[in-house]
């Protein structure tokens, strides 16, 4: 059970039943599709963009509760960002959710992100946790801004 | 005569008592194990079902007794093979009722088979503006080979609609038909709902519009004896792991005469007669559609399965498992906040639901710590879910060995979801 409840945190819970930013956006620069054939989840994020920054950030989709709940938390964390930063966020979170770095490493650079740390050890749900971020980075692919792979 | 793999044990029922189930399941090793430390329940045999000692056993007999290649040797081993290989050939000829073994083509699966079928037959025989008539409960097993065909030769694919219970509309399904139809491919057992559909009646349609038949059976043949002769179906498909048996074999029956008229599948070697580089004769059917050395050791194990099967009987099968499901349905019918998906008169095998608040995947992670199986998902059948206004069931599946105790267990994992999300 204490894994369980290292998975569905109580932010995880009310980030799932009331997704933030969730809508899509009229002026967006940007958006991409993410879709999880396995399982069937399906997002999509929109962006706009104010010179190097990510000005505002949403997204739409339906899914279980941790890839709606790490849509949420990534909608809100990701605005304001530079490319560079939402990178760097985006694998420190792939890190953490895969099990490379421990929670205690990933804390001081994800802030609430981490949260997502118990994914680590339910290794079927990390697509979940992943795929907006996969699709946030489609997204900043399209604008031809370059993504680092690693 | 010499006992051979499969010779072990009578062809007939132990008994006509009622399944005693607590007994059945020593057979199956793996049910005693725990997962995460509580006992196994396994709702999963929908997408494979676990295997018997007696279909271990054989596997283990052949690969350390008598391993070697069929059809070609001249040595002992090869004969010994060959002669279990064929022997599971009429093993499978005699639990579906068969006129003759040459009908049962070994194949890798129900995908396979179906395949097998669109390749061969969809390819001779249907040509632009024809039509191939599925329904709406298909599994993507038996839309895609269809589909493919279809973008191959210009034929347009046709589906009959399901009412919202997840039953065929066997009227529209009627009224789809004409002279233009020149194969209908139908699941017998749903594998997401769990729905039987009136297969005797959709081939008796079909027939009289002058289309062949295919039934995918690949859920349909586990849970109740039938006749494929009575049934009259011109092709039926079906999996050897969802059986009972191992994975990598499964089964294309086709009608003697139909499967004689059809090309070749895939080329290689066992399927010719003789090879010139100007001309290539090929075998009889089957081994015509079955190039390469085949999976041996698989389809001696699918042997032992339907000879455990009739040695246990079908119909005790096919009337404790429908204890159990009755069981399981109403019990999950009873339970606040689950929502049944699919509500066929006929089922067999498998109950679909969502429970309120949770998303299928979060049901399944949350039961899995329970040490309870299920799937969650869309069950390969999106048009499907797409009809019954889901993206996603939890889908429980049951097996012969089946206790009624096990949907308690769920139910009471069901729960602990819908606390973990309160």
């Amino acid at each position: 059970m204490s894994d369980l409840r290292d998975l569905y945190q109580e932010v995880i819970l009310d980030h799932s039943k009331q997704p933030r930013q969730f809508r899509a956006l009229d002026d967006a620069d940007v958006s991409a599709d993410g879709f999880n054939p396995l399982c069937g989840d399906k997002l999509t994020v929109f962006l706009r963009n104010a010179g190097d920054r990510v000005d505002e950030a949403t997204f739409q989709g339906s899914g279980c509760a941790i890839s709606m709940a790490s849509a949420s938390m990534m909608a809100e964390a990701v605005r304001g960002a530079t490319v560079a930063e939402i990178e760097a966020l985006s694998q420190t979170f792939l890190d953490l959710v895969t099990g490379k770095i421990d929670f205690d490493a990933a804390a001081p650079r994800l802030g609430k992100l981490a949260v997502f740390g118990g994914v680590s050890k339910f290794p079927v749900r990390v697509k979940c946790a992943t795929l907006a971020w996969h699709t946030l980075r489609a997204a900043l692919d399209r604008r031809d801004t370059p993504v680092s792979t690693e | 005569m010499r006992r051979g793999i499969l010779a072990a044990g009578p062809i007939r029922p132990r008994s006509h008592d009622p399944l005693d189930i607590r007994s059945l399941r020593e057979d199956f090793p793996i049910l005693r194990r725990t997962v995460q430390g509580k006992p196994l329940v396994y709702l999963d045999s929908s997408a494979t079902a676990q295997k018997p000692r007696a279909v271990v056993d054989a596997l283990e007999r052949f690969y350390l007794t008598e391993s070697s290649n069929v059809h070609r040797g001249v040595h002992e081993l090869s004969l010994r093979a060959t002669e279990d290989y064929e022997r599971a050939r009429v093993r499978v000829q005699q639990f579906i009722g068969a006129a003759d073994e040459r009908e049962i083509v070994f194949t890798r699966g129900t995908t396979e088979s179906i395949n097998l079928v669109a390749r061969s037959l969809g390819d001779q025989r249907i040509g632009r503006g024809d039509e191939i008539l599925i329904t709406e409960m298909e599994h993507h097993s038996n839309i895609v080979p269809w589909q493919l065909l279809c973008e191959r030769t210009g034929a347009v694919l046709r589906v009959a609609p399901v009412d919202d219970g997840g039953e065929l509309l066997i009227d529209e399904f009627e009224n789809m038909l004409s002279s233009a139809t020149k194969l209908v491919a139908v699941t017998h057992v749903s594998n997401a709902l769990g729905t039987c559909n009136p297969v005797e009646r959709i081939v008796e349609l079909a027939h009289s519009a002058g289309a062949l038949v295919l039934i995918d059976g690949a859920q349909g043949i586990v849970h109740e004896r039938f006749d494929i002769q009575r049934l009259g179906c011109d092709f039926y498909a079906f999996s050897g792991h969802k059986l009972y048996g191992p994975t990598g074999i499964g089964v294309l029956y086709g009608k003697l005469d139909v499967l004689e008229s059809m090309p070749p599948f895939l080329g290689g070697g066992d399927m010719i007669r003789s090879v010139t580089f100007e001309k290539t004769t090929y075998n009889d059917v089957p081994h015509k559609f079955e190039a390469g050395t085949p999976d041996i050791g698989g389809a001696i194990g699918l042997g032992a399965a339907v000879g455990y099967l009739q040695r246990v009987g079908m119909d005790r099968i096919t009337a404790s498992e429908q204890t159990v499901l009755t069981y399981g349905v109403g019990l999950l019918e009873s339970l606040p906040r689950v929502q049944l998906v699919g509500k066929a008169g006929r089922r067999s095998g498998v109950v679909s639901f969502n429970v309120e608040g949770v998303h299928p995947h979060d049901v399944g992670t949350i039961l899995d710590q329970e040490g309870i199986a299920v799937r969650a998902g869309h069950h390969c059948a999106q048009p499907l879910m797409e009809r019954m206004g889901v993206s996603a069931t939890v889908r429980a599946s049951i097996g012969c060995y089946t206790l009624s105790e096990e949907f308690d267990a769920l139910a009471a994992g069901i729960r602990k979801a819908i606390e973990v999300f309160d």
